[in-house]
């Protein structure tokens, strides 16, 4: 036997990223979860020609680099005042939905569903893609491994490459769809829809019907009553590539609406001493601190915020599932767990979208570029499959970047990122008990949102160091555990 | 890798992978030195905890793959390079402004009302993992191709690498592999690639747009020509070139006639076709900065 190590351990320090701090009865007072590393996009993308900017951009993060692509290009179409040709905006979005389809595909089956799938008491080197595959079988994780490929081929198709795609252009996209290729992922997004349905019936009978399951993602512990965003389309219907941004207030009623170009009327970003990454609020509501409800300006965006925030799924079998998840829970639906369910309904959503648009007859045609007009400011926003994800630039006259700002989707969780680590340590923690599963548990409570924090601040996650401090009344730190 | 890693996990023990599995990171540290057989080690070295996740595998493997472009050369992350820690810091938390309620620059150590927390020091400069520590074998690209990471493993497993200090990609440049048609014709001006529509044939060099192709090293079987889109130079300096950025000026004195047929281009074409290229630098070298003659702004 030979062992191998492989990937981004540069980002995994033991000194870790949450740190739990319990009193002297051995109860949570607060819990920090800091983000340790910053790349600075923003500032050395400054003076780079503009053109560069979904290639670049992309380099954000390797997981959603096809998010951070047409956040890009939409904010280029807008700068150089251009819409591409009917096709184009087709051929976007099809990419996209190759590109939600491997990516929530990964989140569900390697990254959050492991504590499901294998249970969130199983033993570490139990909780991962391998246990999975030891629990649901070997044909269930080829299936898996193939649909994660289908997604990532549709994208490379359109894209040129599956990961940091660079086919998106101001005005359009760079090459036509060829009859072959359409062909192609027609068969690859069919076959999506069957993996999806597969998918959310395994999350039925597996955890749905499963009631101590039930009863976590209902419990308090992981609940937070925050205001929801996502982007719709003109019948409120979720849509991940175009459409107006709406926000709904914790009681599920719509609170503001608004056009990329306006966004920094309606978010507006702090930043704290102990983390890299900022702090986004809703302008209108205010900072209140790390709290729910309707006083704070704390929103959640991702799978959960998305159904929250609009009024349905714009396919048929989707819609299906989206009545049949809030009739269970009720609408909004505030339990940080339910991102689970969500992301695979918007699984769903993307395969049928993607079979839609292989079926249209225009997904073919030539006519796929406009040409760009004088360079000037735009905004781009598209939905992550984590989330909301602007970009915002403004150009110099020879088409150079002058200001780059961006927020991107794990960012707008972090708020509450933070409250649903703080509130599980809460929930779970007592009299300074602290095993190894109670800090799983802590860790599902962030696992669920998917955050990116290579998105956030272009910071690779999977599996984060907890550190739990123990303290007394003076301060003095009495214990300190790390796993 | 897709399926490939069901096969893998037959022959290997994976030890360490934080973004799939639950392994502790005291585990690591537990390890006696030289414990991992490989250690495929992404992304540049921008701060302390970095530098110190750098060391700790370097003295817990036995081989150590600088796996990608940013560990290879920086990548586009190293383009910060450009900039130092303290412009970079003050544009994103402050605006350029002034520190405020709800605006400040993140410290490495700060009291909260529970205690104190600490985070890694932003470093001035982005290296290479081989600024950083010793590097037996490089596997470069963003990301590195499937085919390239495949071929690597195969060595691993049959024991068949080269000699320490390869590049485990061919001794090819991204031209060699490119579909496209030469056909020497003069170029009139440099285009960026969203101001015209490239002849879906020809080689975009000759179409006036700036393609990276002739300097950097293949293995992604020209993937981005194929959509008509140019190389932008992932894949890092072409073989038997130490810079990327020299390797394409190079390339352009070659594809502008000045070594074989002097006079094809005046003094003037070929200043008027240079003076065209936007941010010659940021272009050259968009995923090598660090590990390029140029490696950063000159501090005053």
């Amino acid at each position: 036997m030979k062992e191998i190590s492989i990937d981004p351990i540069t980002r995994l320090e033991g000194h870790g990223s949450v740190s739990i701090f319990l009193n002297d009865q051995g109860e949570v007072e607060n819990a920090y979860l800091k983000i340790p590393e910053l790349r600075g996009f923003e500032a050395f993308c400054l003076g780079r020609p503009a053109e560069l900017m979904p290639i670049l951009t992309t380099r954000i993060c390797g997981v959603c680099p096809v998010a951070h692509h047409y956040a890009s290009v939409k904010a280029l179409d807008a700068a150089f005042d251009v819409a591409p040709p009917s096709a184009a905006k087709k051929l976007r979005e099809l990419q996209y939905m190759g590109y939600i389809s491997y990516d929530h595909t990964l989140h569900f089956y390697y990254l959050g569903g492991p504590d499901f799938i294998a249970g969130p008491d199983a033993p570490p080197e139990k909780r991962n893609i391998l246990g999975v595959i030891e629990k649901a079988g070997l044909d269930v994780a080829k299936e898996v491994i193939k649909h994660r490929a289908y997604g990532q081929k549709i994208t490379e198709i359109i894209g040129g490459k599956a990961t940091h795609p660079v086919s998106g252009l101001p005005g359009g996209i760079s090459k036509p769809l060829s009859e072959e290729s359409r062909a192609a992922i027609l068969e690859m997004s069919k076959s999506l829809v069957n993996f999806a349905q597969f998918s959310l019936k395994l999350f039925n009978d597996l955890v749905l019907e499963n009631p101590q399951y039930l009863d976590m993602i209902k419990s308090e512990a992981y609940t937070q009553r925050t205001y929801y965003m996502g982007m719709v389309d003109a019948h409120n219907k979720v849509n991940f590539y175009d459409g107006e941004v709406r926000v709904v207030d914790p009681s599920g009623k719509e609170f503001l609406r608004f056009r990329a170009e306006d966004y920094a009327q309606h978010i507006e970003e702090r930043s704290e001493e102990w983390t890299y990454s900022k702090f986004p609020f809703l302008r209108k509501v205010g900072w209140k601190g790390f709290h729910d409800g309707a006083d704070n300006g704390v929103y959640r965006v991702g799978p959960l915020g998305r159904l929250n925030a609009a009024d349905g799924m714009a396919t048929p079998l989707a819609q299906a599932e989206y009545e049949r998840m809030f009739k269970m829970l009720g609408k909004p639906a505030h339990g940080t767990l339910v991102f689970h369910w969500a992301r695979l309904i918007e699984l769903l959503y993307a395969a049928e979208r993607a079979v839609e648009l292989a079926n249209d007859p225009e997904i073919t045609s030539t006519d796929v570029r406009n040409m760009p007009g004088k360079p000037g400011a735009g905004v781009g926003i598209v939905e992550a499959a984590r989330g909301t994800l602007i970009h915002d630039y403004q150009l110099d006259q020879n088409a150079l970047m002058k200001k780059v700002n961006m927020i991107v989707a794990t960012t707008n969780n972090y708020p509450s990122i933070c409250m649903s680590i703080r509130d599980a340590a809460k929930g779970l923690i007592h009299g300074g008990k602290v095993d190894e599963a109670i800090l799983n548990k802590v860790e599902m409570a962030f696992r669920a949102y998917d955050p990116c924090f290579g998105c956030a601040t272009h910071f690779a996650v999977g599996q984060m160091p907890l550190e739990v401090m123990v303290y007394d009344e003076g301060k003095r730190l009495l214990n300190r555990l790390t796993r | 890798m897709n399926e490939r890693i069901l096969d893998l996990v037959k022959y290997v023990d994976i030890v360490f992978w934080p973004v799939a599995m639950d392994v502790k990171y005291k585990d690591v540290e537990a390890m006696p030195d030289g414990h991992i057989d490989v250690t495929f080690f992404n992304g540049s070295i921008r701060n302390s905890e970095q530098e110190h996740m750098a060391k700790l595998l370097r003295s817990k493997s036995q081989l150590l793959v600088a796996f990608g472009s940013c560990a290879n050369d920086g990548s586009v992350p190293g383009l910060a390079n450009f900039s130092d820690a303290e412009s970079i810091l003050n544009y994103v938390y402050l605006h350029d402004g002034q520190p405020s309620e709800g605006t400040v620059i993140p410290q490495p150590e700060s009291q909260v009302k529970e205690g104190t927390l600490h985070i890694p020091i932003f470093y001035d400069t982005v290296k290479t993992l081989a600024q950083t520590v010793e590097v037996d074998y490089f596997l470069p690209g963003c990301p590195p191709p499937v085919a390239l990471i495949n071929k690597a493993l195969d060595a691993i497993l049959k024991g068949e690498l080269p000699p320490k200090g390869s590049v485990l990609a061919p001794l090819r440049a991204v031209c060699d592999e490119c579909p496209r048609k030469r056909e020497n014709k003069k170029i009139t001006g440099i285009h960026r690639v969203h101001e015209i529509v490239p002849d879906p044939e020809r080689c975009l060099m000759e179409q006036g747009i700036i393609c990276m192709g002739m300097a950097t090293r293949s293995g992604c079987g020209a993937q981005c020509l194929k959509v008509d889109m140019p190389c932008t130079g992932c894949g890092g300096a072409a073989p038997n070139q130490s810079d990327i950025g020299t390797g394409m000026i190079t390339a352009l004195a070659s594809i502008l006639n000045l070594d074989k047929a002097p006079g094809t281009y005046t003094d003037e074409d070929v200043v008027q076709l240079i003076s065209q290229i936007k941010d010659p630098a940021g272009i050259f070298y968009m995923y090598s900065l660090p590990a390029s003659i140029l490696k950063r702004k000159v501090k005053p």
